[in-house]
């Protein structure tokens, strides 16, 4: 099976993104990285746990 | 021989199984570490969010780092490079790192807003403290082991920044047997060492209680059926 339209979704084959702000400079591939650490961090401490599964 | 002396023997032998460094350190271990201490059975109930599997999910990303590491050991560079199945590996191997750091710094928070080195728990943060800067090592001696022209540039640009520090005498990136040695060797089994030591001692000290809110203490260490028997 080719995955080739997975290497279409984001062109890897050029330099990468930089965002600058003042003295910070950051790629953009690191941004979505710790946005996504953020998000899936909030995500586990508001999601409800399924405790009824695992009462005894 | 009389009973008596029978006993004398007995107690002695025993006397001097007791002194035996085996059976002290044994002693030792098992005082600190109860099976059921090791391996628990149940979890207290203040475990019920998702917050506390990030831990458990590094050690899978890790399992998976030295799984595929070592099958790219096996197979060597020209391999990793061309064939699709190498390919594929290597692919694994710098995904499960991303994972591997992905969920070891959502841990870190986690564990750092629950100011989890409360209840004499400081060796379990800083086993984990340490894990984290050599896993840091790890992953830096694996970019410049690539051996492609991105590890070349990185070393290249690398030695200047670690030159800086004043570690240039000890640790050469633009040297790659060394790299590849302390990526391969050196730095996972530090890894992995103080990653059994952290595991070893959440499980002596026990996972951390919540802070208390408003000034109600939450009950300590209990398991799921005494603290929540609903």
């Amino acid at each position: 099976m080719t995955l080739s339209f997975l290497a279409a979704l984001i062109n890897l084959d050029k330099p990468g993104v930089f965002l600058h702000w003042g003295v910070i400079q950051i790629s953009l591939a690191n941004v979505i990285v710790i946005g996504l650490m953020v998000a899936v961090f909030l995500l586990a401490i508001f999601i409800p746990f399924d405790r009824k599964s695992r009462r005894r | 021989m009389s009973t008596t002396k029978d006993q004398t023997v007995l107690d002695q032998e025993e006397a001097e199984l007791a002194r035996q460094w085996t059976g002290r350190i044994r002693r030792l271990l098992v005082d600190a570490l109860p099976p059921d201490k090791l391996l628990p059975d149940r979890q207290p109930s203040y475990l019920s969010s998702w917050i506390y599997i990030f831990g458990a999910l590094t050690i899978g990303g890790l399992a998976l780092v030295i799984l595929t590491g070592t099958v790219l050991a096996l197979e060597g560079p020209q391999w990793w490079h061309v064939s699709s199945i190498g390919l594929f590996v290597n692919s694994m191997h710098l995904w499960s790192v991303e994972f591997f750091f992905f969920f070891m710094v959502i841990h870190l928070w986690g564990k750092f807003f629950m100011a989890a080195w409360r209840g004499n728990r400081q060796l379990t943060w800083m086993t984990g403290v340490v894990t984290f800067f050599f896993s840091i090592g790890a992953g830096f001696t694996g970019y410049v082991s690539q051996t492609n022209f991105d590890s070349q540039w990185i070393a290249t640009q690398a030695k200047d920044g670690i030159n800086a520090t004043g570690a240039g005498a000890f640790v050469n990136a633009l040297n790659f047997g060394q790299m590849l040695m302390w990526h391969i060797v050196l730095l996972p089994a530090a890894v992995v060492a103080l990653t059994g030591l952290h595991i070893l001692m959440v499980r002596h000290k026990g996972i951390v209680t919540p802070i208390e809110v408003n000034g109600t203490e939450v009950p300590h260490q209990g398991t799921q059926s005494e603290s929540d028997p609903s």
